[in-house]
């Protein structure tokens, strides 16, 4: 396969003109949190850098990351990141297939040594020897192992590859697992989200692909310009969780004057994710927008915590499936009352003594 | 000269020092502030009618806790100072003489005494073994994992890079997400609420059934004895 020599080689290559190309390189740039400036930094680097191939490799999913990521809000970007990445291989969107699609990641894995991206969408299962995922007839675990060995480094799209998601929930009969447990001697930057937002996703790419870099991670390994604030942080409904004035029930008026969803289990407060600021689908809302709380997918094992709607969620420890608020009143109740049954038998024995103590005075 | 009044000589230790005792009753004011304040932003008050921009409960409410939160927090780092420079009594909260067999021995017969097998407590010029031991457990170790929980917490509004984020952030992911270090957070409250309740309990009590004072004694420093038998 002939690899082209810069990324403006492939984007003029698939028909796009030089003023979308400037145009993205601009939008790139903001969504990124960059100032002005760094749209010209952006261009220059996709001009003259070679280009960086990209491998996108789908494991335990559901596609929805790969949909999320194919309907970038601007269609300029997503043609433009498309082209940057559909070259190389991505078995749902790339045109070989079969025994010619294998091949093309040997050839990558050869000629590219070292310097190619490693996408990956899902997690592979461990339990079974990993038989829960077959890829071209092995498990996806050799084929995650073998093209992670030669990669520059990995991107985790999505909740499953960062923190294991849905197939990871508890009991995880298939044992998934985070890449980022599977793969320890690369870079792992995190992307989560169920799906990650299509502007968060294009704007990781473009930043590394263009300034050869990691963007800047958090503590977690997320990029810190999307992942760095809560969505409860920039959320437009928080001057009513200021007030105090909530939903109570999904029909009553606070709910048709647009409250705050805390008390319908809103997990905005914990919950690092772009949708408050960037939101979804070319900008037009998200689910706090629509009437619904946020339920944290982007967090680790969310689907673990136990009611979308409660704030108070439930503890799982030892087994013990437990809500604090609920545990914690029944037992101070009960000490309350052992405190009463206490006091009134020590009440008893004291007036005993009492007694006692009077009949051997003199 | 007999009377034939029961005679009782009353021995009198100093104990707690003053800086002591006031930090007691600061503590014990800002840990009630936290409670009540934390189970209403974990449960809030029925909504506030009118427009947003009149009101700011919630705001309030999170404040008195982030408040109470820095006495409780400050007056935790000033304890440990006093442990340092204060008298021996200072030193009992950060330290629980477990490799000492009479420790246990005393905190079975302290048992025994609540369970009505004892017909007299000890005398003891410190903490006895049973309130020493949830001291050091409820107040120093508990405390310090309300303080890293609820720091850890603050940290997410303070936001990445603030000191709060860099000395406390790890603990997010070490416990698993934040919704987990919320609940932790939460357990916390209720059972420093429940060692509040059997504490006040304990101290009332033990002031009228023990052979010694309590409750002055966290007033004044003074530790009365009511008999001088050992
Ligand atoms: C005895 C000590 C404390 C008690 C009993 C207490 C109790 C609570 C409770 C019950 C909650 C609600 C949790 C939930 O949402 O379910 C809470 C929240 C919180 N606490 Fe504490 N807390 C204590 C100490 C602290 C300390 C030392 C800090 C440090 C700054 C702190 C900071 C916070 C923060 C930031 C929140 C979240 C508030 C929000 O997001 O609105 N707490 N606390
Ligand atoms: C939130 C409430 C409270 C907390 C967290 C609390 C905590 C503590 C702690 C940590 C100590 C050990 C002091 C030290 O060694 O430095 C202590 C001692 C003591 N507290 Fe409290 N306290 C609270 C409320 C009260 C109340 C309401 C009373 C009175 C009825 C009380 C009476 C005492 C007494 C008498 C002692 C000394 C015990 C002894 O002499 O062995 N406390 N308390
Ligand atoms: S991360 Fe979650 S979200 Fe993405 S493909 Fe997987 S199930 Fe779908
Ligand atoms: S709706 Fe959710 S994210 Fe928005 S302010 Fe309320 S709790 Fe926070």
């Amino acid at each position: 396969m002939p690899t082209p020599d810069t990324f403006y080689e492939v984007i003029r290559r698939q028909g796009i003109s030089r003023r979308s190309f400037l145009k993205f390189c601009s939008l790139t740039a903001s969504a990124l949190g960059l100032g002005p400036a760094f749209a010209g930094q952006i261009a220059e680097a996709m001009e003259t850098k070679p280009r960086i191939p990209v491998l996108w490799l789908h494991g335990l999913e559901c596609t929805c990351c790969s949909e999320s990521f194919i309907r970038s809000s601007h269609p300029l970007v997503s043609d433009v990141i498309l082209s940057m990445v559909s070259l190389d291989y991505n078995d749902l969107i790339m045109a070989a297939a079969g025994h010619q699609a294998e091949a093309i990641l040997e050839e990558i894995r050869r000629e590219h040594k070292g310097r190619y991206l490693l996408a990956v969408e899902g997690n592979p299962p461990l339990g079974q020897d990993g038989m829960s995922c077959i890829i071209a007839g092995r498990p996806f675990l050799e084929q995650l192992r073998e093209t992670a060995a030669d990669c520059q480094a990995v991107v985790a799209w999505g909740s499953c590859a960062s923190w294991g998601c849905v197939q990871a929930a508890r009991p995880n009969p298939t044992q998934a697992t985070p890449i980022d447990q599977v793969i320890r001697d690369k870079p792992v930057i995190k992307v989560p989200g169920c799906p990650p937002i299509a502007e968060v996703m294009t704007g990781v790419l473009t930043y590394m692909l263009t300034f050869e870099r990691i963007p800047p991670l958090d503590r977690q390994g997320r990029p810190s310009m999307f992942y760095g604030q809560r969505i409860h942080d920039k959320c437009y409904r928080r001057p009513h969780f200021d007030a105090g004035q909530f939903v109570e029930s999904w029909d009553d008026e606070g709910a048709r004057r647009g409250y705050c969803l805390y008390k319908m289990g809103c997990k905005g407060p914990t919950t690092y994710n772009a949708c408050s600021t960037v939101r979804w689908n070319n900008g037009v809302s998200f689910p706090i927008q629509s009437g619904h709380g946020c339920i944290g997918c982007s967090e680790k094992d969310f689907w673990d915590k136990d009611g979308f709607y409660q704030h108070v969620t439930d503890t799982h420890v030892f087994g013990i499936e437990a809500n604090a608020d609920r545990t914690g009143l029944a037992v101070a109740g009960g000490v309350g009352a052992a405190i009463t049954a206490h006091a009134a038998a020590s009440a008893v024995k004291r007036s005993q003594q009492k007694n006692k103590q009077g009949d051997d005075q003199p | 000269m007999p009377t034939g009044l029961p005679q009782v000589q009353q021995t009198a230790i100093y104990v707690y020092q003053a800086p002591l005792r006031v930090w007691h009753w600061v503590n014990a004011l800002a840990i009630t502030v936290l409670a009540v304040t934390g189970y209403l932003i974990a449960n809030p008050l029925p909504s506030v009618p009118g427009e947003a921009s009149d009101s700011y409960l919630m705001g309030y409410i999170r404040f008195a806790h982030f408040v109470a939160a820095y006495v409780f927090a400050i007056g935790f780092v000033f304890r440990l100072y006093w442990a340092a420079v204060g008298n021996r009594y200072a030193r009992q909260l950060f330290a629980l003489p477990f490799w000492r067999a009479s420790f246990w021995r005393e905190l079975v017969h302290e048992l025994r005494w609540y369970a009505f097998l004892e017909t007299e407590p000890k005398k003891y010029v410190g903490h006895n073994p049973l309130a020493h031991l949830f001291m050091v457990v409820i107040i120093t170790v508990g405390g310090l994992v309300m303080i890293a929980t609820g720091f850890a917490l603050y940290s997410e509004q303070t936001g990445l890079g603030s000191w709060q984020d860099q000395a406390f952030g790890w603990v997010i992911p070490l416990v698993g997400q934040s919704q987990d270090v919320r609940m932790w957070h939460h357990w916390g409250m209720w059972i420093i609420v429940v060692f509040v309740m059997l504490h006040v309990y304990a101290a009332i009590r033990e002031d009228i059934m023990s052979r010694q004072s309590l409750i002055s004694t966290m007033l004044s420093g003074w530790r009365m004895f009511k008999d001088d038998r050992p």
